[in-house]
């Protein structure tokens, strides 16, 4: 077996076409499951050379995953695979296990999408970065518990991690999301391979440590001449570090060029429907023009002031303040966007206000019933006039009951149609929201992502509510969906003029629809203000780095916002 | 819609036979087969045995013969007809257990799980101290309390599925109070609090169907155990009485002073009936189990690897 040593060192890139690290060739792979066999990948070809970053693209279910799994050979049992995949001059699909295990860590790595499960939590990190070292034996010979240490230290270092010679004896659960995430890529580079396949690197992740994480990568390819294969849905990722992009669509590439040909001209009917979807800052804002904040003249449907959630603590510890002095209005009409990272408490106050969580301090008033003296009985009443949109399309419905019955719960339960009135109504309202009227009869899993979705804002709206909460109601969703169901929401929205808090940690989406945007960052409310200007003239510190380190589907800007951010990070 | 298969391939266990392959489909065939026979020979009985469970002979402790298939108890009994019997006997037996501890058990896990607070600490601690008791030892004493010795056919039935029934209440009741916890935060279940429904609609509309699908598979599983624990007390001798109706525990009794004496059928044909019943319906649960989750059911290999795969299960 031939020891790649070409790839270690970095690879001047742009000179005489050195043999590319990756080497797809007619790939197609196909699943067996309980309803026949499904081609998953039907022909998929291209290369990756040294020191290149590729990212492949896609909505879901166009076949990027399973192709990624496919370089590293991780395909399930049930998937039979023809084609070639060749690393280093050994084809992936054909070697046999023992030589997959050589080339796996030594030749390519895996860097995962979530972190959190990607590192066993009763190792420490060191144990788990060498554990590669040890698999491997690398020159020959094994690898010493101290020589291991001082490689994983070495690792660490290598991603960033502060003090790498005290945290190696770290376990997972001491560190943040994006340092785990470190954690991860230190793992794969441990044996210096010439590939790095990324899948989603930085979809489970914050904006701001998104940011961190692509520079990271950037960095690694710009040191070590690392290839990467980045696997991704989010364009501005792919904009902010991609050199060739791969686009796929349901098996097939569909347009493969470099990433400033792609985003300047796409040549693909379906390219181009792709990119026109994603949602750009500080394009079609809902709030272009305002110079005050609108429907002030109306009734303030909820009112918060000093509003503080906590929940309760485990035994001895604190109880954790989700929420902490936070006001805001909402008046009748307008659409309220709530903006936060994870773990900023936007969700909570979202919950708060349908009676979902209960407050613990301040005031919190809900169409002039007071939260801090709830009580099920006494506000369900109210609940006609408050509805409430999900995150997630597939898990809001019952299984087992049809659309039909699920948008009808909300008229059964507060009116007193009758059973043809309502299946009328149900039917109406399914039309409002562009779904045919025989959607009723079908059940959840029977639609799509998008059609659940629209399915699940039909019943938020079935009583014309005078408020609607709606928790990242699109980021379940595929980006061209996503942009219909915001479409959707808009025109409903105009039509009925309800007022809406729109709960989301997507910049970009928020400034599509709401007038008036809060950011909240660990439970306070760091700036509100009216959208475009929030978004276009950050007041607040925090809110410019988040602003800022949102990537945009465009590799001009994206490379001109990179260089701001980091001149903004270097200020502080 | 052309997508909607035919209501005879849902049904649990068809719809199960139909995704199974190799040694899996293996494992559930022979279960089925099983418990086919166990029932077949339940419903027909009175039709097979030649003579009634209860009826008795001059001829104690005959050898196998024409007149006495597989020969004769030292009391006087036709061990084909009791162990025929023994069948209809256990059958009954199962089904009012486990409909009594399936409804009991449904209905106190969904109100434990779903409203919470001291309701909920006090069943699942009565729960508990009903799991840390030995299950036989507990059956024993709901038996001694509910028959006091004397029985009749259904009462005998009844005492015994009752016993049966405690031990099984807590088994279901946990089943159902964890799918509802954990089904009481989808948001599904939130969705309908937010719609403003009431707690017994969300409950009876919402979370009942959807807890309770792994129903089937524990019932299999426990009526193999409620078999067991019937033998257990009839071996001991707190079952149904013989004179009232065949049970295969006392038979095997009865038998145990036999075997030293060399006489073999008086206690091998109802301890292999035990045993094939109880395999049957373990082979059954548990594939069941299998294929229900996907993780642990086998597929076919995609293209050509299935019918090589086909063939030899048809050679099989």
């Amino acid at each position: 077996m031939s020891h790649s040593t070409e790839n270690v060192g970095a690879a001047p890139r742009g000179e005489a076409v050195p043999r590319p690290v990756l080497d797809i060739a007619d790939l197609k792979i196909t699943f067996a499951t309980d309803q026949g066999d499904v081609q998953a990948v039907k022909d998929v070809s291209f290369t990756v050379a040294p020191g290149e970053i590729v990212a492949i693209v896609g909505e879901s279910g166009s076949g990027k995953t399973v192709t990624a799994k496919a370089i590293l050979g991780l395909l399930p049992e049930t998937a039979i695979s023809s084609g070639a995949v060749v690393i280093s001059g050994n084809d992936v699909i054909t070697v046999s296990t023992h030589q997959l295990r050589q080339i796996r860590g030594r030749d390519v790595a895996m860097v995962f999408q979530e972190p959190s499960t990607a590192l066993n939590p009763v190792y420490t990190v060191g144990w788990q970065i060498a554990e590669g070292l040890r698999a491997h034996r690398p020159e020959g010979k094994r690898v010493g518990k101290r020589e291991a240490r001082k490689l994983a230290i070495e690792a660490l270092g290598k991603v960033g991690i502060p003090e790498p010679e005290k945290r190696v004896d770290y376990y997972p659960h001491q560190f943040s999301g994006g340092q785990k995430q470190r954690v991860v890529i230190a793992a794969a580079l441990a044996l210096n391979p010439g590939l790095i396949v990324a899948d989603e690197p930085t979809t489970a992740l914050d904006v701001t440590v998104q940011a961190e994480i692509l520079e990271l990568l950037r960095d690694l390819r710009d040191r070590y001449g690392t290839s990467i294969v980045l696997i991704t849905h989010n364009m501005g990722v792919v904009a902010d570090l991609a050199d060739r992009v791969v686009v796929m669509f349901q098996g097939d590439v569909v347009e493969e060029a470099t990433s400033e040909a792609l985003f300047a001209a796409p040549q693909r009917a379906y390219t181009k429907k792709l990119l026109a979807a994603v949602p750009h800052l500080g394009r079609n804002s809902a709030s272009a023009g305002f110079t005050e904040r609108a429907f002030q003249d109306k009734d303030v449907l909820v009112r918060a002031t000093e509003l503080e959630i906590e929940y309760p603590g485990r035994l001895g510890s604190p109880a954790f303040k989700a929420v902490d002095k936070v006001s805001f209005t909402i008046s009748a009409g307008e659409v309220f966007g709530l903006v936060g990272e994870s773990g900023s408490g936007k969700t909570t106050i979202g919950r708060a206000i349908a009676g979902l969580n209960r407050t613990t301090g301040g005031s919190l008033n809900v169409l002039g019933y007071e939260m801090l003296n709830y009580k099920e009985r006494t506000f369900r009443p109210l609940r006609k006039d408050i509805g409430f949109v999900f995150q997630d399309p597939a898990a809001s419905f019952n299984p087992h009951l049809s659309i039909g019955e699920c948008v009808a719960e909300p008229l059964i339960i507060h009116t007193d149609l009758s059973g043809p009135a309502v299946t009328r109504k149900v039917e109406e309202l399914l039309e409002s929201v562009q779904l045919p009227a025989a959607y009723a009869k079908r059940f959840p899993h029977e639609l799509s992502g998008g059609q659940r979705q629209r399915a699940s804002l039909a019943r938020g709206l079935a009583l014309k509510p005078k408020l609607l909460i709606a928790d990242e109601p699109t980021s379940a969703l595929d980006v061209s969906v996503q942009a219909k169901v915001l479409e959707l929401f808009r025109e409903i929205q105009a039509e009925l003029g309800f007022a809406a808090l729109f709960i989301s940690h997507d910049l970009a989406v928020v400034d599509i629809l709401a007038e008036w945007v809060g950011v909240l960052y660990k439970g306070k409310m760091v700036e509100q203000g009216i959208g475009n200007q929030v978004m276009g003239n950050p007041q607040d510190a925090y809110t410019k780095r988040l602003i800022a380190s949102l990537p945009v589907p465009n590799p001009a800007e994206q490379a001109q916002r990179r260089a701001a951010h980091q001149a903004l990070l270097a200020a502080r | 819609m052309e997508t909607k298969k035919s209501l005879l391939s849902r049904l649990p266990v068809i719809s199960q036979l139909k995704k199974s392959v190799g040694l899996q489909r293996g494992m559930l065939v022979a279960g089925i087969v099983l418990t086919l026979m166990f029932l077949l020979t339940a419903a027909l009985a009175p039709l097979i045995a030649p003579y009634g469970a209860t009826q008795r002979f001059d001829e104690t402790q005959a050898a196998p013969s024409s007149v006495h298939l597989w020969g004769t108890t030292a009391g006087g009994y036709d061990v084909f007809s009791r162990t025929i019997g023994g069948a209809q006997t256990a059958f009954m037996v199962i089904v009012v257990a486990v409909a009594l501890s399936i409804f009991l058990g449904v209905i106190l896990g969904l109100l434990s799980g779903y409203l919470g607070g001291w309701l909920d600490r006090i069943l699942v601690v009565v729960a508990d101290a009903i799991y840390a008791f030995p299950t036989l030892l507990l059956a024993m004493v709901m038996s001694i309390a509910l028959s006091q010795g004397r029985s009749d056919v259904w009462s005998g039935i009844f005492s015994a599925a009752i016993s049966i029934t405690v031990v099984f209440i807590p088994q279901y009741f946990r089943v159902i109070r964890a799918e509802t916890i954990r089904l009481k935060a989808e948001p599904f279940v939130e969705s309908a609090i937010v719609v403003g429904a009431s707690s017994v609609r969300i409950m009876a509309r919402h979370i009942y169907k959807n807890a309770t699908r792994t129903l089937p598979l524990i019932f299999t599983l426990n009526a193999s155990e409620a078999i067991l624990t019937l033998a257990g007390l009839g071996f001991l001798g707190f079952g149904i009485e013989p004179s009232t109706a065949a049970e295969w525990g006392y038979d095997l009794n009865h038998a145990q002073s036999d075997a030293t004496a060399g006489i073999w059928w008086t206690g091998v044909f109802p301890g292999v009936a035990i045993v094939l019943t109880v395999l049957g319906l373990t082979l059954l649960g548990e594939s069941m189990n299998d294929l229900n989750d996907p993780r642990l059911r086998g597929r076919k290999r995609a293209a050509k690897k299935a019918r090589k795969n086909a063939k030899e299960l048809v050679d099989a």
